[in-house]
């Protein structure tokens, strides 16, 4: 499958060095700016938010391949956290909460899905009225009240570590290989790759589009209800605004990580270190108490740089 | 030339009476349902509420279904109003001028406009993804101007503009019908508008006439985020105050409001009446849920579900 990208392609490998070395840079730069950079905690910490991050935008990925977007990540997050920490309480019991947060993930996946599909709507606006109706909700549903105050068997799963090690790093990893895996040698990955450069080229040449279409939001849906139920059990609670500043980061790692908004280009490990690079300049401008106020406006700038950098890339590789 | 001009006729007008069904049905139902429901509704006073209320809507629609129409959309109008009124507030709570508050709101309107404009049309990025990049960025000026507070030493004058009258007539109702005939006569009487129909339609054609495409699709945004300053003035005399989450999320009523007026997301096909109409069954629908005392959060989701609804409705007609 020589079209497709993967490492021994040199203009992937160099995109993936070039963002590795951003990484690097950024780094070195904090911990020359602020001590309370490079100690252990720091570190362990930017990794466990990025992986957060990471959880969240890895469903988003496969959506963004195909030349999709999925607005509603974070209203979703919100939705789920919000169920499942009802669950838990209600029931006690953890399995019962798991269940919850993701299906409630892959139903809202799934309705997304449909509305694409089946009712052939741009999928910004389909998502972006998902948002909107899932925020209602839940804040109807919450009536205002916070939650908290969780199994400790749960909340290993966000605030737990594992040899020394923060448990959300572990599902990043496990969801990076696994996802990696999923995208390049399984024909599942192909095919979404396919549908994004060409969807015409992709029917004609016998992938069933719509499903694998429905399969991508649902399978966007479940991440974002596994990372709903990671950011429950870290933060200990739950309200009805829990997910709305989540959605701008995820689209913004996704973007930084390489994938193309206009689909067909990006892989796993990018998205990592986007979440990564992102995560880095928000917790950097925090260890140098910038106001909070401008992590918004820093994720919007990043959006738009990231593309308008694949764009002149792309155009430069196509002359 | 005369072509073109029969061509965004055609484009204008088309379906023209298929689409009053749709809008003005889903009006009528609207006020009809909530008139059964609650006494206060049909009220003169409630229905006068109910116009003031959506002349802010309707000054930001307007623009956004030329937006629409040329296949882009402004996700950041919402975040830009919010911002223009918090600089409007910023501005009277230290110079106490209201000329220079408006002017200095109408210019941020119209700057960030054009910037989202330039991005969108010079470097062909997808508008959604500029438009998100740049609500990100006003939302996070507005709080950082108000560092996250109220300002509320606007002064007296400024409520006028949203409770005053001239001969008789509400301000904010005058702001609306100037707004809609500036646009109207925009849209369907000058070369810009027939462009914009284009820009959406066809718009390798029209480069090909030898029309700077660019240029009037710049002015596309530019106009949206003008109209965005000048609707900051209504929200700022409405609240008399500056806050910075006033206007978070609005600019989905107005999609809502555009694409329940029968404007779609392809080929240059807008449809200005539909959208005031869609403006006015987006302020029925919230002021009668309101009156029934149901909580906003499920307002919002309602209009999300009116959405759906309509874009499930087009989706059907163009199957027929």
């Amino acid at each position: 499958m020589p079209i497709f990208p993967n490492l021994k392609n040199s203009d992937e490998l160099s995109a993936l060095f070039y963002r590795l070395f951003v990484v690097i840079f950024i780094c070195i730069g904090l911990s020359f700016l602020s001590e309370a950079f490079l100690t252990v905690n720091n570190l362990l910490n930017v990794l466990r938010q990025a992986s957060l991050l990471f959880l969240m935008a890895s469903g988003l990925t496969l959506v963004i391949l195909t030349a999709g977007i999925d607005l509603s990540v974070g209203a979703n997050v919100g939705m789920s956290a919000c169920l499942a920490g009802t669950v838990l309480l209600a029931t006690g019991s953890t399995t019962l909460g798991f269940l919850t947060g993701i299906c409630c993930g892959a139903l809202i996946g799934l309705a997304n899905g449909l509305l694409v599909t089946l009712l052939r709507l741009p999928s910004f606006i389909a998502t972006y009225g998902m948002l909107w109706i899932l925020h209602g909700i839940t804040y109807y549903f919450m009536a205002g009240a916070t939650i908290n105050g969780f199994s400790k068997s749960f909340r290993m799963i966000g605030s737990g570590y594992w040899f020394g090690i923060p448990v959300p790093i572990y599902m990043m990893l496990f969801f990076l290989i696994s996802g990696s895996i999923f995208l390049r040698y399984t024909i599942f990955g192909q095919q979404i790759y396919a549908l994004g450069a060409n969807p015409v080229t992709a029917r004609l040449s016998g992938v069933p589009v719509t499903r694998r279409l429905l399969l991508v939001y649902i399978l966007s849906g479940i991440t974002a209800g596994l990372a709903s139920l990671v950011f429950l059990a870290r933060l200990n609670s739950a309200e009805g605004d829990i997910g709305e500043a989540l959605t701008l980061p995820a689209i913004a790692a996704v973007l930084i990580g390489g994938t193309s908004l206009f689909g067909g280009v990006g892989t796993m490990l990018g998205t990592l270190i986007g979440a990564l690079i992102l995560t880095l300049v928000l917790n950097g401008m925090n260890i140098l108490s910038i106001d909070g106020n401008l992590q918004a406006l820093v994720t919007g700038v990043i959006i738009i740089v990231s593309v308008l950098l694949d764009l002149i890339l792309r155009r430069k590789s196509v002359v | 030339m005369s072509n073109i001009h029969i061509l965004s006729k055609n484009l204008g007008y088309r379906n023209y009476f298929q689409r009053i069904p749709g809008v003005a049905m889903m009006l009528m139902v609207g006020i009809f349902f909530f008139g059964i429901l609650s006494k206060d509704f049909l009220s003169v006073s409630n229905l006068t509420n109910i116009g003031l209320q959506s002349s802010i809507l309707l000054l930001i629609s307007l623009p956004m279904t030329l937006v629409i129409m040329t296949e882009g959309i402004d996700m950041s109008i919402g975040a830009l109003l919010t911002f223009c009124g918090v600089v409007m507030a910023y501005t009277l709570s230290v110079t106490h001028s209201l000329p220079i508050a408006i002017c200095l709101a109408m210019c941020s309107g119209l700057l960030v406009g054009l910037i989202n404009g330039s991005i969108i049309v010079y470097w062909k990025l997808p508008p959604f993804v500029v438009t998100l990049g740049t609500l990100g960025i006003c939302q996070s000026l507005a709080l950082v101007v108000t560092d996250g507070q109220s300002i509320t030493d606007v002064g007296e004058i400024v409520q006028l503009a949203y409770n005053g009258k001239v001969g008789g007539v509400a301000i904010p109702l005058i702001f609306s019908v100037i707004a809609y005939f500036i646009t109207y006569f925009l849209l369907y009487q000058t070369r810009f508008g027939i462009y914009v129909c284009a820009i959406g339609g066809n718009r390798e054609s029209l480069n090909l006439a030898g029309v700077s495409t660019n240029f009037y699709h710049l002015a596309v945004y530019a106009f949206s985020g003008l109209m965005a300053g000048v609707a900051s003035i209504l929200l700022t005399a409405r609240m008399s105050a500056g806050h910075p989450t006033a206007a978070i999320g609005m600019e989905f009523d107005a999609i809502a409001a555009v694409v329940v007026g029968g404007t779609s997301f392809e080929k240059g096909n807008g449809w200005l009446l539909g959208t005031l109409l869609g403006v006015l069954t987006v302020g029925v629908l919230r002021n009668g849920l309101n009156l029934l005392g149901v909580p906003s959060s499920v307002q919002v989701a309602s209009i999300g579900l009116l959405v759906l609804v309509a874009l499930l409705i087009d989706s059907m007609k163009m199957k027929s």
